[in-house]
């Protein structure tokens, strides 16, 4: 059906008719959650489950001669063991998540190796055994020959002539011609427009800069869990904490052959997921492990684990070039990106390119994006996948722009800003953005004009991000003392749950706290697409909306029926229905409560529910703002003021939509000052714990002002677009351009760790 | 099958007992063993807790210093205001190991015995001149801290010896110490480099003695006493400061990881020198 309705008039366009959106209630997750209540992925337990283990490659890059477990079985308590061999062989097969398409079959040989070991960390065997001790012993019991192959982890080593190959039969996709050789490079992909070297000849002024970042990871606190349990019938229940239990549902029945309906999945409450839990880990390896032992088996994935086989996303490598009138206007970008992909193709730089130029009207610019395997764990989406890594580099290229023309940086953006009716660089034409707005935004503040001292320094940055909406379902139920319960099929993972209950109650017209919003298992609510791709408020949202709408036309029939009147003549206002009959004048109103307490006498439960697929979500435009004090001495960099300007459409929940800011400030602050993946010469992660791999502590970073700027997006009934990811895009350039103009010297390679800013100052020679 | 047993002793000597038994291993607050217990680094049979031996948990003032016993947390330093103010050095070291909760359980002799290159209270003891009461089966001795450790996760200890007691010297007037270390973050971390400076003045603010110890530099915490002489009969002048630096750099002997590069460690060694000494003079009322 379509995703828009003939929507009653119940004056929720306007702002000021507005009673639950745009407050700030309590989350009905809130007490769980701060009480230690909330029931997380490891928190379930069945009677009779087992321990499941992961055995994980202990080379980088190895062909798995054989595998030899009998050792292992004949232990004592050892329920199962399996390996790759327990898992059908899949064809390739694409399917689209929220944040990314998956090949189905890589996904299955990540799960678990079959030939070949292409990280160190991938899963190899697993195993099932009454208790953890058991499991431990019996991993080491489990006789792996490898033949250890030569490795390669840095995207460039890997482009490069003579690399070692992760897949001999693998051709670089988007070539002009169809390469003869095999390679790393999994795909190019080229978006281009004008006449380049025209523009570039036309320019007064040209910057060009080569830029890196490392592999970071989505740093959720909550490690991978799951209880799958696998009945004699066939029947299986799972239990875990993802970004989608549909995600799980599917991937499962795929990697394991099965029928959807032969699953049924239970979605945990989620301790962070960042994209991260857009994929499947230990979910089939369980199912299986139930299968072979008849018994529920529970696996929990340590930190080390978390960090060596899941996420994290691209480290790459970039150029910049551009050019520019001495008055600031660009004439050319020419923009290269080359991302590793980890083991198995499918590095965000597709996205990465996309969103580089998106905030800039250029006449000429090519963007040339690389996705490139390597033996390190294959990227999974992390918040806005693959835009802050682009922007990066363009946003520190414009900075370098700003210095050189001497512009001021916010002025440098409005003047080559993309506007309502620009077609963008990644292809459609803009409408109902609020860039322009929200870069006025910083500019008002106090933080812009407030003076520095020494050894301090101001960047900006701008980020964009798409933001999507798909395939949702939502239910809205009305109990019969007039509460009313919502249900959805997408994790609460930002605060959807606070929103779903506040778009529900603005339009049934009843308080927020009469409104419980419940995430459902895949039996109990319709398909909807994973939390992802800052799509739920929209188009879960929408779904809710179009739900509530629903009840409240049966709500009026209902009345109706109880007056004997013409449905015509019920109207809906502030959570009753009223009588507009003039026959039946004095009818006193009859409120959402009187009509559920009867409605076993007016045809029986009172229920809406809605399918949509929404299109329409508005593009999210970040704006930010960051001031950095130096230790000369020491490199050190203090975070010391933070100010972050986002396009929200309308915050349905402003305080989360803050939330939702200030997290993805705080991730790109870690990967722009510390967070890195370090590989030994063996290609093994030096750092998979939270001591070495350093993400922001709370002392690390000052209040971040998040400043809302709400320009409607006319798509969603109040106005919503997604508001999750395009925070975290610009953070990275921001505090860079801070540094930039605090010590003078431009640093392109993330992350701002002290050693290599003391290396700079040093080398400055200050 | 492997066992892992739990013994709590009440007296050192049943301890000193305890600890003869093969894979046993003693355990004071427990914030490190704990940790490689679960990570799979360490599988010891026996964990000899020694929290519940009398007088191991708590602070006594004694011939005008003081013994902290084994199992002392860093909390209860921290709130014993005799010993901060005597030694804020050394509490302000104790002080930065781990979080909140981990305060409420890491102890001194913990942090010694773990030998850990980067632990943060050990060149503060160092520079204290701290010593360590050892028992064992020996029976009893007493030794400065920086003859405990000899390498990374290595100590001069026996089988079946541990770190009774902790004792820190009396305090004339005119003295104080101050840590500081190097950490990427601004807290729960581990220190790419660490500098103590403990200083005694004369009443015109001349420094009379001074120590100086240096963590995450070498294979153990150091003891740098060039460092020190670099300070004694100066008022921490310019030239005084720079001799300091010179010497806490020529005393390092770092490695490079992914802490940190041994260049950056050592040139920070010296910044962090500087910088303690600084505050050690002031608190213990030089001028500044």
């Amino acid at each position: 059906m379509s995703d828009v309705l003939d929507r009653p008039d119940i004056g929720h366009n306007a702002d000021d008719h507005l009673k639950v959106v745009g407050t700030r209630p309590i989350r009905p997750d809130g007490a769980d959650k701060v009480t230690g209540r909330a029931a997380y992925g490891a928190d379930f337990n069945m009677p009779g489950q087992l321990v499941g283990k992961v055995l994980r490659s202990p080379h980088a890059h190895a062909r798995i001669v054989s595998i030899d477990a009998k050792k292992a079985r004949a232990l004592p308590g050892v329920k199962a063991v399996i390996t790759g061999a327990d898992f059908p062989n899949l064809a390739d097969e694409f399917h689209e998540g929220g944040e990314a398409a998956s090949n189905l079959r890589d996904m299955a040989m990540n799960v678990i190796a079959r030939d070949k070991a292409l990280y160190h960390g991938h899963a190899v065997a697993a195993v099932a055994a009454i208790s953890s001790a058991i499991a431990d012993e019996a991993l080491a019991l489990i006789n792996v020959t490898y033949e250890v192959l030569p490795h390669v982890v840095e995207v460039e080593d890997a482009m490069a002539e003579g690399a070692p190959l992760l897949h001999p039969r693998m051709f670089t996709e988007g070539l002009e011609a169809k390469p003869d050789k095999p390679s790393n490079v999994a795909k190019r992909n080229r978006i281009a427009r004008g006449d380049l070297d025209a523009g570039f000849a036309a320019a007064d002024v040209i910057v060009e800069g080569r830029y890196t970042t490392k592999a970071t990871h989505q740093g959720y606190i909550e490690p991978h869990a799951t209880v799958a349990s696998w009945a004699a019938d066939g029947q299986c229940n799972v239990w875990s904490s993802s970004q989608g239990q549909f995600m799980v549902r599917t991937y499962c029945a795929k990697v394991l052959g099965k029928e959807i309906s032969d699953i049924r999945v239970t979605p945990a409450e989620i301790g962070g997921g960042f994209g991260g839990k857009t994929v499947i880990y230990l979910e089939p390896l369980a199912l299986a492990l139930s299968r072979e032992s008849g018994h529920p088996v529970k696996m929990i994935m340590s930190r080390e684990e978390v960090f060596r086989a899941t996420g994290p996303t691209s480290g790459a490598v970039m150029h910049v070039r551009l050019g520019a009138k001495k008055d600031g206007t660009l004439t050319a970008a020419d923009v290269e990106l080359k991302y590793q992909a980890g083991a198995f193709p499918g590095s965000p730089v597709g996205a990465g390119s996309m969103t580089a130029l998106a905030c800039y009207d250029i006449p000429a610019f090519r963007i040339t994006g690389y996705d490139v395997v390597t033996n390190t764990p294959k990227v999974a989406a992390y918040r806005a996948p693959g835009a802050p890594i682009s922007a990066f580099a363009v946003e520190s290229a414009m900075d370098d722009l700003a210095l050189k023309l001497g512009i001021d940086p916010i002025a440098l953006r409005e003047k080559n800003a993309v506007h309502n009716g620009t077609k963008a660089a990644y292809g459609p034409t803009f409408q109902n953005i609020g860039y322009v707005e929200t870069l006025q935004a910083i500019r008002d503040t106090e933080h812009y004009r407030t003076p520095l001292g020494p050894n301090q320094g101001r960047g900006m940055a701008v980020g964009f991000w798409f933001n999507v909406g798909g395939e949702s379902t939502a239910a809205v139920n009305i109990n019969e003392d007039g509460t009313a319960v919502v249900v959805t099929g997408n994790p609460d993972i930002g605060g959807s749950r606070a929103s779903m209950a506040m778009m529900a109650a603005e339009t049934l017209g009843i308080a927020v706290d009469k409104v419980r919003p419940m995430v459902a298992d895949t039996a109990s609510i319709g398909f909807s697409m994973l939390t992802g791709g800052s799509r739920t408020t929209f188009a879960t949202g929408m779904a809710v909306v179009q739900s509530a709408e629903k009840v409240i036309a049966e709500l009026k029939r209902r009345a109706a029926l109880i007056w004997d009147v013409n449905v015509d003549h019920v109207m809906w206002k502030d959570g009753s229905a009223w009588c507009l009959d003039p026959a039946k004048a004095d009818e006193k109103p009859l409120s959402l409560e009187a009509i559920a307490g009867q409605s076993a006498r007016t045809g029986g439960p009172i229920t809406g529910q809605t399918s949509l697929n929404a299109q329409g979500a508005g593009p999210g435009f970040a704006v930010h703002l960051c001031d950095v004090e130096i230790d000369p001495e020491t490199g050190h960099v203090t975070v010391l003021r933070y100010s972050a300007a986002q396009d929200v459409g309308k915050a349905i929940h402003p305080a989360y939509v803050e939330g939702q800011i200030q997290g993805g400030v705080a991730q790109g602050v870690g990967w722009a000052l510390n967070e890195e993946y370090i590989f030994d010469r063996d290609g093994h992660m030096e750092n998979a714990g939270f001591l070495d791999y350093r993400v922001p502590v709370a002392s690390d970073l000052p209040m971040i002002d998040a400043i809302l700027v709400e320009v409607a997006n006319p798509r969603h009934p109040f106005g919503a677009k997604g508001v999750g990811e395009a925070p975290i895009v610009p953070p990275l350039a921001a505090v860079a351009n801070a540094v930039r103009r605090a010590t003078g010297v431009r640093m392109a390679d993330l992350p701002l760790s002290p050693p290599k800013i003391r290396a700079v100052l040093d080398a400055k020679g200050g | 099958m492997s066992q892992l047993d739990y013994l709590a002793p009440v007296t050192p000597e049943e301890a000193v007992r305890a600890l003869g038994a093969a894979g046993a291993r003693p355990m004071a607050g427990g914030t490190d063993l704990l940790v490689q217990l679960r990570a799979g680094r360490t599988r010891p049979d026996v964990i000899v807790d020694l929290k519940r031996i009398a007088g191991a948990i708590g602070v006594r003032q004694e011939a005008g210093g003081f013994v902290i016993g084994a199992a002392t947390s860093g909390a209860v330093l921290g709130e014993h205001e005799a010993l901060v103010k005597a030694w804020p050095g050394v509490i302000e070291a104790a002080n930065l190991i781990g979080s909140t909760q981990v305060q409420g359980r890491a102890t001194l002799a913990g942090n010694l015995c773990n030998a850990s290159p980067a632990a943060d209270s050990v060149p503060a003891m160092i520079a204290a001149r701290a010593t360590c009461v050892v028992v064992g089966p020996g029976g009893r001795r007493e030794v400065p801290v920086e003859a405990i450790c000899t390498a990374p996760g290595k100590t001069s200890l026996s089988p079946g010896e541990f770190v009774l007691e902790i004792k820190l010297p009396p305090r004339p007037a005119r003295a104080s110490d101050a840590y500081l270390r190097l950490i990427p973050r601004t807290e729960m971390d581990i220190a790419v480099a660490g500098a103590a400076v403990n200083l005694v003045l004369d009443a015109q603010g001349v420094i009379t003695e001074a120590h100086v110890g240096l963590g995450a530099v070498a294979p153990t915490a150091l003891l740098v006493p060039e460092a020190g002489q670099a300070l004694v009969g100066s008022k921490l002048d310019e030239a005084a400061l720079a001799r300091l630096d010179a010497a806490a750099r020529a005393a390092c002997r770092p490695i490079s990881d992914k802490r940190g590069t041994a260049e950056y460690r050592t040139k920070i060694a010296g910044v962090l020198a500087r910088r303690a000494a600084a505050i050690a003079y002031k608190r213990a009322g030089g001028a500044a």
